[in-house]
């Protein structure tokens, strides 16, 4: 049994319609996912192409096929052989299996190398492509998922925003993100893939981005009413530009401490950027453990002393009549709040334990 | 696999059709015993649930502070028991008495009903010191483990006492001995469940 | 009447509860009001309460029961269309100054109602619909192995379906995503009815699923003709048989999952809160176990209609139908071991995350392998491009691409950049429309004659068929643009307007779409106009291969007058090619489950039961739970649940049929 394939014929035209796509994706426009500015983004751009271009291998093929057999078998084309009771070819079946077992172990092994090397948690190892980023300091960034903006905490520098993200060009920025309330995700689609950023805990992002200019931010994963305009400029500038912009904010006044965070924290949309000239040094430990309220218990303690087997009896009722994100919104005043109060005066600084 | 329910003769096959009526198999048990599969699957994800969440103390008491052991082993020895006694009622169905029947049920339903006591008497008294489900995460996947487990059991004490009134009514024909033998999986079904309970939670649990 | 005493009685149902103050619901619920009304009218006017009740409400038919499903599907379409509708209209017209017509508060239940009704309500009801009505024709026997289970299964469905709409009109709906995650849908942060609307409808149409599911594995593992073997099944019910496993051994999970978020919601525990111990992570896991097994669910069926249909119109035997069941059955286990794809950019680690992508990639294998299997059918085969096969080749050149994406989103990196993105919303409406919607519109085309006796109107179906394929790609093709442009999903309100143009092409696509579904209602109503010329007297209008096509149109209520012998695969195409000739004498009286109302009256019920939760009305909770569990036991002192047909009256039938096949002649 031969099979009678015309590819050259029918086909070509078919190829390339479906190419289009890709094409159109190769151009780029202003796609920012096709066409990015941070190396981290670059690299998962360049695995959607190898991706595609792996799968295509079998799509083009078979939707050209389909195309053409409906063509050609249809029932008015008397010429074309009929055979009802050809039901089974063990070599095609076995070209079926394996020819899409074939690309999947490649990229399977494409998969299992990227994923490793594109670990959000894991350290840069080059700024760009032939640039290592070795000798490189990073840059660390803290980042606060609120209803509904973004809080950043510069804590090398001291200083903090809202809504505004500042980075220096080819300097490596590792990021700690956790959030007050509900899951979000961090996303700068010009910089690096997102990842998410969830209350009681930290996630790591680690990015760099190679070109300056001022790109989109936003959350990515669904929040609540004011979602849509949780969204923030991030800024990406050089060395020189990047000091400049510290000094002003600065300049600018403000410092955000536990109370002013509490503030911050109730639920507002369409937030204008803020800065705040100094920034309390625990504050973000104290978000991520969610105690900036003074009087309530660090997450890490509570986590210690569970890991010892609680408090035992004597930890019943070890909870004031404050309730707390249980039944009402985080940030939202008033109202009957509970939460496991801290058994030590809270004092800046880390826990004793 | 062919299900039939007799053989085909040689005419049939000719014929293409049966000519005699024909009877399924009837699937009840099979029924049953996927839905309590199911069933199963719930409580894999409570025991999962308290697994992740099992050592979440929220700075409270721990299973080692609350469990009473001795109780927990006289309910153990409760439930076991009844399904001895539930053993001892299909023997008896097997051999279509139905006064022993209905004895054996009895007294099933009410060692039931003294592990249900025991459990609420737990419960009470846990909620009563203040650790209730609402105290921490430990806390709230015990009782909701060790609670979806005692709503099955009253569930099944309820269906208990229902068979008993059906079969004093209609004797122990073939559909009173299937429905008795769906109840008898589900008893056994929860005894199994709880011997996961207590050897995960309260045994477990006690450990320091 | 003091405060309390009003709090009680109505729980916290307040009259603020009824949206008067939004046009939109008004103007909907005239509109529903007024449709409702005179379908209760023209039933009292033409006095067919009566039949209604006994011939359908009460049936324990598969075959009535099957078409109310579809019929159930088709309503929610409309109403989950709509929402479609609406939130294109919004992104089309919301970006800088102008805010659009719908905040975010209401928008926001739109495009969650819209994910739970399109899956729970539209695209479960119609798989279910299908394996109900051609399960037990197929494999030769009169019924599903527990009628009544049957019955009660459908009316849980439509109960879940009755919370969802009313609450339209009482209270609102869930704005929390389709998925409704932690710490979001917890009390902190939905303190209002919404989400327990959401809990409650679908904890009562997940009983009915459930239910359903081991109906139909115990009536294809006990209840085959004699002779057919496993491997002489139709495909279509194997596939029925891996989706009824995947139901029953994974729904329990959506059970417990959504049992947690009501103690959490009702009982204050801390399974899903921040403070005191909980893990909403957990949720997302737990979820995404149930969430991917049932894509599975959805899809498998529309396979196993591809596969009947291709066959059936290529006039050729399915080619490789081992390897068909082999890879729906390596498709069923592998669905358990992907379900972490949904959720990459949690943080789980590059191992972890690796080994998911992985496992998802493999999936495709045997995918790839049926579309294959479907092609070498075409091939030398001679096709009639009637409806049903339309629809198959549309599907397979439209769900391929979706799976195409499917594979690229199971890279992690991939992923990073482009998960929750419109490029995902694209993608999985590409294989969910592509795959099962098409798959649904082929199996419904095909097996119409079955169920009323006459074809439906081809002209209106292939305009229908052309307006959905071309309407699909017009709609989402701008969606996998902007997921490449860094747009994010459910956002209500844009600020770049270079985005625009992309959005109002997608909208005219929804349009497009629009005219094939109003097509399809008018192909309805055509054909149920034209029935006699579209008549089907033979039983067996395409020239089928299985059992099914060996009944008339529509089948006598016991379906076959003697049970079927099977000897090959593709049962009734051996039996014509031997020469099968229809049995005209020797008729005995057959055994039939007897139609009851119990079913009707338990979901009612829980739908009471549903609504005290959802208000609080605590007493009323109380009264309709004891309620509920006293109408199930008096069921069970129901023993009284079939009777004899007559010989006499299956003569009756089968010399009708004898004197129309012979009319033909």
């Amino acid at each position: 049994m031969r099979l009678n394939f015309r590819l050259k014929k029918s086909s070509i035209p078919l190829k390339m319609l479906a190419l289009t796509p890709l094409i159109l994706a190769l151009g780029g426009c202003d796609w920012v996912v096709m066409n990015p500015s941070g190396d981290i983004a670059a690299q998962q751009r360049d695995l959607i192409i190898i991706a595609t271009v792996l799968m295509l291998l079998i799509i083009v093929p078979v939707i050209a096929l389909t195309l053409f057999f409906a063509w050609k078998y249809r029932r008015s084309n008397e010429a074309a052989k009929y055979e009802p009771d050809w039901h089974h070819s063990t070599r095609l079946e076995i070209i079926i299996w394996a020819a899409p077992l074939v690309i999947i172990t490649i990229l399977g092994a494409v998969t299992w190398s990227s994923t490793h090397l594109l670990d959000p948690y894991r350290p840069l190892d080059r700024i760009a492509p032939g640039r290592s980023a070795e000798n490189v300091k990073p840059l660390k960034v803290q980042v606060v998922a609120l209803d509904w903006k973004w809080l950043f905490i510069y804590p090398e520098l001291g200083i903090a925003t809202v809504n505004e993200l500042a980075a220096p060009v080819d300097r490596p920025l590792n990021f700690e993100l956790t959030s007050s309330s509900v899951m979000n995700s961090f996303y700068v689609p010009a910089l690096a893939g997102q990842i998410y950023a969830m209350p009681g805990m930290t996630t790591k992002l680690h990015a760099v981005i190679n070109k300056p200019g001022v790109y989109d931010g936003f959350s990515a994963n669904y929040s609540g009413e004011g979602f849509s305009h949780m969204r923030f400029k991030f800024r990406g500038m050089s060395e020189a530009q990047f000091v400049r912009w510290t000094q002003e904010v600065r300049k600018g006044g403000g410092r955000l401490d536990g109370s002013r965070y509490l503030v911050l924290e109730k639920p507002s949309e369409k937030v204008p950027p803020q800065r705040f000239a100094a920034v309390d040094a625990d504050l973000f430990h104290k978000a991520v453990n969610r105690c900036v309220e003074p009087g309530k218990m660090c997450q890490h303690d509570m986590m210690a002393i569970d890991a010892k087997g609680g408090l035992g009896m004597a930890g019943v009722y070890n909870v004031t009549t404050l309730e707390y994100d249980k039944r009402t919104r985080r940030g939202e005043g008033g109202g009957f709040r509970s939460f496991v109060a801290a058994l030590c005066a809270p004092f800046a600084g880390p826990s004793a334990r | 696999m062919a299900s039939q329910a007799h053989a085909l003769t040689e005419a049939d096959k000719k014929r293409f059709y049966m000519t005699e009526e024909h009877h399924p198999e009837n699937g009840t048990l099979l029924g049953f015993w996927i839905y309590l599969m199911s069933d199963c699957l719930i409580f894999a994800v409570l025991f999962a649930t308290y697994a992740v969440l099992g050592r979440n103390y929220a700075a409270g008491p721990s299973g080692a502070d609350l469990f009473d052991l001795p109780l927990v082993a006289v309910n153990t020895g409760l439930l076991l028991l009844s399904s001895i006694t539930y053993g001892f009622a299909m023997i008896s169905a097997q051999a279509k008495k139905v006064k022993p029947v209905l004895a054996w049920l009895a007294i099933t339903g009410l060692l039931g009903l003294g592990f249900l006591s025991l459990e609420l008497y737990e419960f009470h008294h846990l909620i009563h010191e203040g650790a209730g489900p609402q105290r921490s995460a430990f806390l709230s996947s015990f009782f909701v483990l060790v609670g979806t487990h005692g709503l099955h059991v009253t569930f099944g004490i309820i269906w208990l006492v229902t068979l008993m009134v059906q079969v004093a009514q209609r004797g122990l024909g073939a559909e009173m001995k299937r429905r008795l033998m769906c109840l008898s999986m589900f008893w056994h079904f929860l005894d199994v469940v709880w011997i996961g309970v207590f050897s995960f939670v309260y045994l477990l649990g006690v450990l320091k | 009447m003091s405060p309390d005493l009003v709090k009680f009685i109505f729980g916290r149902l307040t009259w603020d509860a009824i949206p008067l103050h939004e046009p939109i619901l008004l103007v909907t619920f005239a509109m529903v009001a007024l449709g409702g009304l005179t379908v209760l009218a023209l039933l009292t006017r033409y006095k067919l309460w009566g039949y209604l009740w006994r011939e359908w409400l009460t049936s324990v038919d598969h075959k009535k029961i099957g078409v109310m499903y579809i019929i159930l599907a088709i309503v929610m379409l409309l109403r989950g269309f709509a929402d479609a509708l609406m939130m294109r209209a919004q992104q089309a017209m919301a970006f800088g100054e102008v805010a659009g017509y719908l905040p975010p508060h209401h928008y926001d239940q739109i495009f969650t109602a819209h994910g739970v009704i399109m899956i729970f309500f539209v695209a479960m009801p119609l798989v279910t619909g299908l394996m109900n009505l051609s399960v037990p024709l197929q494999i030769g026997a009169r019924d599903v192995a527990f009628p009544f289970l049957n019955n009660f299964s459908f009316w849980m469905t439509v109960g879940g379906a009755v919370l969802v709409m009313a609450s339209l009109f009482v209270g609102e709906f869930a704005r929390t995503g389709w998925l409704a995650y932690p710490p979001l849908s917890n009390l902190a942060y939905s303190p209002d009815v919404g989400v327990d609307y959401y809990i409650w409808a679908l904890q009562v149409a997940g009983v009915g699923t459930t239910l359903s599911g081991i109906n139909l594995v115990v009536t294809i593992i006990k209840m085959r003709a004699p002779g057919m073997s496993l491997m002489k099944m139709p495909v279509f019910t194997w596939t029925a048989l891996c989706t009824n496993v995947l139901i029953v051994a994974t729904f329990p999970i959506l059970t417990a999952t959504l049992a947690l978020l009501t103690a959490d919601r009702y009982l204050l525990t801390n399974f899903f809160t921040n403070d005191f111990g909980g893990n909403p992570m957990m949720y997302v896991n737990l979820i995404w176990i149930w969430g991917h097994p049932e894509v599975y669910i959805l899809i498998l069926p529309a396979f196993g209609v591809f596969s009947e249909v291709v066959s059936t119109f290529c006039g050729k035997r399915l080619f490789g139908y081992s390897s068909m069941v082999y890879a729906t059955v390596v498709i069923t286990i592998l669905s358990y071991i992907v379900w972490l794809h949904h959720f990459f950019t949690m943080g789980s680690g590059a191992s972890v995350n690796s080994f998911f992508g992985i496992t998802t990639m493999i999936i495709s294998i045997p995918t790839g392998a049926k579309i294959f299997n479907w092609l070498f059918t075409m091939y030398r085969g001679r096709i009639r491009f009637e409806v049903p096969m339309l629809w198959t080749v549309g599907f397979m050149v439209t769900f391929v691409i979706g799976g195409m994406t499917g594979v690229l989103l199971a890279v992690p990196p991939a992923d990073f950049v482009l998960h929750n993105s419109l490029f995902l919303i694209a993608h999985f409406h590409n294989v969910i429309i592509g795959g099962v919607v098409f798959g649904m519109f082929a199996g419904i085309t095909y097996w119409f004659p079955k169920a009323f006796g006459f074809k439906l109107d081809p002209f209106w179906g292939k305009v229908s068929f052309w307006c959905w394929l071309v309407g699909f790609w017009v709609a989402f093709t701008p969606l996998y643009v902007l997921g490449l442009m860094g747009v994010t999903r459910r956002m209500s309100h844009f600020e770049d307007p270079s985005l625009q143009i992309w959005f109002v092409i997608a909208a005219i696509g929804a349009v497009i779409i629009l005219c094939g579904i109003v097509a399809f209602l008018v192909q309805i109503v055509v054909s149920i106009r034209n029935r006699e010329a579209l008549r089907d007297v033979t039983g067996d209008p395409w020239g089928g291969r299985t059992l099914e096509w060996s009944t008339s149109s529509p089948p006598p209520a016991y379906n076959f007058a003697f049970t079927p012998v099977v000897s090959e695969l593709d049962a009734w195409w051996d039996m014509k090619a031997r020469g099968y000739q229809r049995p005209t004498s020797g008729f005995i009286p057959i055994h039939m489950p007897a139609n009851t109302g119990a079913g009707v009256v338990l979901a009612g019920i829980s739908v009471v039961l549903g609504f005290a939760l959802i208000w609080h009305i605590w007493w009323l909770a109380a009264v309709s739970f004891v309620a509920l569990i006293g109408a199930a036991i008096a069921h069970t002192f129901n023993f009284k649940r079939d009777y004899y047909i007559p010989a006499e009256e299956v003569v009756r039938v089968e010399d009708a049929r004898t004197k129309a096949l012979r009319s033909l002649t």
